[in-house]
């Protein structure tokens, strides 16, 4: 399984322990070539990898998410070209380009 | 049963009544101001949050500019400034048609120094790149405004309170009589009040009252549409309007838009929702005006309940019908900006019987002989009101 | 099979979690043809939720000793494939006049659906109480935690503590340790005594009981560390989880970890119910205002049923009865006849689970000094960073003492989440604060979107629907 290349030296969240044996998908993460498995979430994909979805933009604290149902509205993570998606509930697909250090403009 | 004698009791604790109520304790008299809910939790604290001059009729600006010398010291009256920001009011024109008229009322209102700027496709595009649409132009009223009604409307009832007024919540009207020089005003078996004025501030449902003492007025309600998207970038400073209507918004500080456009309905006297079609278009224009919304999500819709008079001007002023009754309703969507000073100007009607604010426009004697009925009643909570012993009623 | 007037207007399910599999299987053997609309990708709902189909884990390693129930209700929905109309990825977000607002997610296209009777089978989520440190990457709800293995394989953190109450807290502690996570403690905040007090309560369902014995007993013999009686004091961390300090009844300790689960048992999403106009009483037990439904799953409005969890948390097994019962009470309605005979043996199945659901209650108790406790630099609301003491100086400022209008005054329940995480808690400040009972201080008036909606869709008028891959 190829390795994601990170700048970033954040520990990632989740830890697999099933279900290891997927496909690979490549997208982008803040800027840096990454990788997921064939059916995880974005959410799945991002926090396997690193610690945070975005920064609440009231305490521009981290967060990664909370209920994992599309209940809380934490997880929601913007792309590169703006757009808004809600991690937990979106599966990640090739070439996402995603953003976890703020909003999109 | 609580018996009070006080020197004027209103009807209604909206922005309007509370506004009254506030400026009456000032001049020293007792007020008793009664809301079947909770002050300003209707339409003047549902409503859209532009605090505007731009746009009203002649009639309505001397009412309005008094109003915007109120809001701008709105901090020092009610205790808090509720948001309100002059951020500046924007028209957007979409056809030199709508740029005409535009001129047009900045030519017409010159004598009332609104600081209008017309500026121009270039200008705006030079000063606005996140303006979409077909803009070709619009009109600029720099220190117009806007502000957050939810915590306004109730601010002026509190500080009513605090100024001596007494105020009763969760206390609806069930009766009121007159014996030719005092009003009696009943809520259930808890609460008697009489005193020789009454103003009729009780908004879309003003017309019961006002129908009452023989002055029935034609006022059906409205329910405009709104919505709201989730916190995005600041990127707007400007309440926004289209000349011809449609859509409006604006940006609130934490970065939300209000949206509003298109009609609601009401399910009950409590509760009003946008209609599913008004949701569609309004966010459609939002999004054609505002390409910047583009990904973003509306997390709620609401709506309230507004009285309109077939003139859309307001019922400010005496009653035709019975000395010391005063009313104050039918805004018809534009009351939140000249609210205050509709208060004031009751204030001073009931304490000295004069203001020197023009409002023979919006007399409603000038309803009288009019058979039409209103065809869109609002849901009354309370049973209709009876008859004063004095005064035969005009049917309905 | 019988005669009965065909109606214009198919009848519509909402959820297909188990109440609403059981309430389409039942509709279809009498021959209806229901729409089904459910946001997830599967159907199955939380308890039942199926991972995408290619991932490998068979049902026994998915759902334990539920695999039966799962596997039976799965078998159920994929059977009825090509006999119903069923709307997957799909979001109902307004109802009005007749037509259900659909928003299918994968494509964001708009459907307009109408229906004439609709059974609303919701279902729940976490219910949440705020503590310090609540909002950190890493903190999760006991169904987070139960999603992120079941549907994705994968645990929370390395080290992870179960903080709260409810049957969640054990039976997800007992799955990630049966996963080989490393499960650091498992901190109740109910005490020994209520739960020893619930037992004769809890014996009425003998089978379900046990289970909950099992699973705190393999934690055990398992080496978790398992505390009774605990005040949640603080998860410690400064941009992720480093530890969890809680008061165990005698002094304050902390436990390094890198990730928490936490909550209390669950709430009921009842958002489209009150859209449909649905009367609501408060529900003691529950601690909330629910949506009426009678024995049958009707509602207080004509042509609206409520099944399962959406309408009143009484678990899984019920959610499937109460499925069937109500989609029994609809085809009678219209004039279908059913066999009357089953319907009542669900509802005495229903009934008789009255006394379990009490002893629940007793066992994972709502901690009611919950507020009293919470500091005034607590964040209540995480969408908007509102706090307790912001709560209690409007409170104190204004005179609020319901909560729409703590809500207009505040902002609290403004956010994404529609008042999901917070509403609870925001309540149970204001019922301290005021001094009111948590019935008089209100509930949150509900308005169209039930879920944030993008403001660009593609529109589809009238009713179309996709039919996915079951």
């Amino acid at each position: 399984m190829s390795m994601a290349t990170l700048t970033s030296t954040h520990r990632p969240l989740l830890k697999r322990l099933a279900e290891k044996q997927r496909a690979s998908v490549a997208f982008t993460l803040d800027g840096e070539p990454a990788t997921a498995l064939d059916g995880d979430t974005i959410l799945t994909a991002v926090l396997t990898l690193h610690d945070r979805l975005r920064r609440n933009e009231f305490s521009d604290a981290p967060r990664a998410g909370f209920c994992m149902m599309g209940a809380c509205q934490d997880c929601w993570i913007a792309t590169e070209s703006g757009e808004r998606l809600r991690a937990c509930s979106t599966f990640i697909a090739p070439g996402m380009s995603l953003l976890t250090g703020g909003e999109a403009a | 049963m609580k018996l009070l004698s006080t020197d004027v009791v209103i009807v209604g604790g909206g922005i309007v009544g509370s506004s009254a109520a506030l400026a009456l304790s000032h001049m020293g008299l007792a007020v008793a101001l009664l809301e079947r809910d909770l002050c300003g939790a209707r339409s003047s604290g549902v409503n859209y949050g532009g605090v505007r001059r731009q746009g009203r009729p002649l009639s309505q600006l001397p009412l309005s500019q008094r109003a915007h010398a109120i809001w701008g010291r709105l901090g020092e009256l009610i205790g808090t400034e509720a948001e309100y920001v002059r951020s500046g009011h924007f028209k957007v024109a979409r056809s030199d048609q709508d740029m005409a008229a535009l001129e047009a009322y900045r030519e017409r209102t010159r004598d009332f120094d609104l600081g209008i700027e017309l500026l121009s496709g270039e200008q705006l595009r030079a000063a606005c790149a996140w303006l979409g649409g077909k803009a070709v132009g619009g009109s600029l009223c720099p220190e117009d405004g806007q502000a957050n009604p939810r915590l306004v409307s109730p601010a002026f009832a509190r500080a009513a309170q605090r100024a001596g007024a007494e105020i009763f919540e969760r206390t609806p009207v069930d009766e009121v009589s007159h014996d030719g020089s005092t009003f009696t005003v009943r809520s259930g078996n808890a609460l008697e009040v009489r005193a020789p004025v009454l103003l009729n501030c009780a908004g879309a449902w003003a017309g019961a009252l006002a129908a009452q003492f023989g002055e029935a007025v034609p006022m059906q309600s409205g329910h405009p549409a709104m919505a709201v998207t989730e916190p995005v970038p600041h990127f707007m400073g400007w309440s926004l309007g289209v000349e011809g209507g449609g859509v409006y918004g604006r940006q609130v500080a934490r970065g939300n838009l209000v949206l509003g456009g298109g009609a609601g309905f009401a399910l009950d006297a409590d509760r009003a929702r946008s209609a599913r079609n008004a949701i569609v278009t309004l966010t459609e224009q939002a999004v054609e005006l505002l390409p910047m919304l583009r990904h973003a999500h509306i997390i709620r819709t609401w709506s309230g309940t507004e009285g309109y008079l077939p003139d859309r001007e307001p019922v400010i002023g005496p009653s035709g019908t019975t000395p010391g009754l005063f009313h104050g309703f039918g805004f018809a969507g534009g009351g939140f900006q000249v609210g205050p000073a509709a208060g004031e100007v009751l204030a001073e009607l009931a304490a000295k019987g004069r203001t020197d604010t023009p409002i023979d426009a919006f007399s409603i004697v000038r309803f009288r002989g009019e058979t039409e009925v209103a065809r869109h009643l609002p849901v009354e909570v309370s049973p209709p009101l009876p008859q004063p012993a004095t005064e035969s009623a005009i049917a309905n | 099979m019988s005669a009965h007037l065909p109606e214009l207007v198919q009848p519509v399910i909402v959820g297909a979690g188990p109440a609403g599999i059981r309430a389409a299987q039942t509709l279809v053997v009498h021959g209806l043809r229901p729409v089904l609309i459910d946001e997830a990708a599967r159907a199955g709902g939380q308890i039942y939720r199926r991972p995408p189909a290619h991932f490998e884990r068979p049902a026994a390693t998915l759902y334990g000793m539920e695999a039966s129930r799962a596997t039976s209700l799965h078998t159920a929905i994929d059977s009825l494939h090509g006999r119903i109309d069923y709307m997957s990825d799909s979001l109902v977000w307004n109802a009005q006049h007749g037509v259900l607002d659909v928003l299918h997610g994968k494509t964001n296209t708009a459907y307009s659906v109408p229906y004439r009777r609709l059974i609303v089978a919701t279902g729940t989520t976490d219910r949440v109480l705020p503590v310090p440190g609540w909002t950190l990457p890493g903190v999760y709800t006991h169904g987070g935690a139960q999603v992120a293995l079941k549907f994705q394989g994968c645990a929370i953190g390395d080290r992870v503590v179960f903080m709260g109450t409810g049957p969640l807290l054990y039976l997800v502690a007992y799955q990630y340790a049966k996963a080989g996570a490393e499960v650091v403690a498992v901190l109740d905040t109910a005490r020994l005594a209520d739960q020893i007090a619930a037992v004769p309560k809890l014996l009425t369902q003998p089978i379900v009981f046990a289970k909950g014995i099992y699973y705190v007993g393999w934690l055990r013999a398992h080496g978790v560390a398992l505390h009774s009686g605990v005040r949640p004091v603080r998860i410690d961390g400064d941009t992720r989880v480093s530890a969890v300090t809680f008061h165990d009844g005698v002094r304050e300790r902390t436990l390094v970890c890198d990730a928490v689960a936490f909550s209390y048992a669950l709430r009921s999403e009842t958002q489209l119910a009150d859209l449909l106009g649905c009367r609501f009483a408060f529900a003691p037990m529950q601690r909330s205002h629910l949506p009426v439904r009678d024995a049958t799953g009707r509602s207080s409005v004509d042509g609206v049923y409520l099944a399962g969890d959406g309408a009143g948390i009484m678990g899984a097994d019920a959610a499937e009865w109460a499925g069937e019962r109500a989609a029994l009470a609809l085809l009678a309605d219209q004039g279908v006849t059913v066999d009357n005979a089953r319907a009542t043996e669900l509802e005495n199945k229903l009934a008789h689970l009255a006394p379990f659901r009490e002893g629940l209650e007793r066992a994972f108790p709502f901690p009611t000094d919950w507020a009293a406790h919470a500091p005034d630099d607590l964040v209540v609301c995480r969408c908007e960073n509102i706090t307790a003491g912001t709560l209690r100086d409007t409170v104190r400022e204004t005179g609020a003492d319901e909560m729409n209008r703590l809500k207009a005054l505040s902002r609290i329940g403004m956010g994404r989440c529609q008042g999901r995480m917070c509403a609870i808690a925001a309540t149970e400040i204001l019922a301290y604060a005021t001094g009111k009972s948590i019935e008089d201080s209100g509930r949150l008036r509900g308005q169209a979107p039930i879920k944030p909606i993008p403001m660009v869709l593609m529109r589809r008028p009238s009713r179309q629907h996709t039919e996915a891959n079951l």
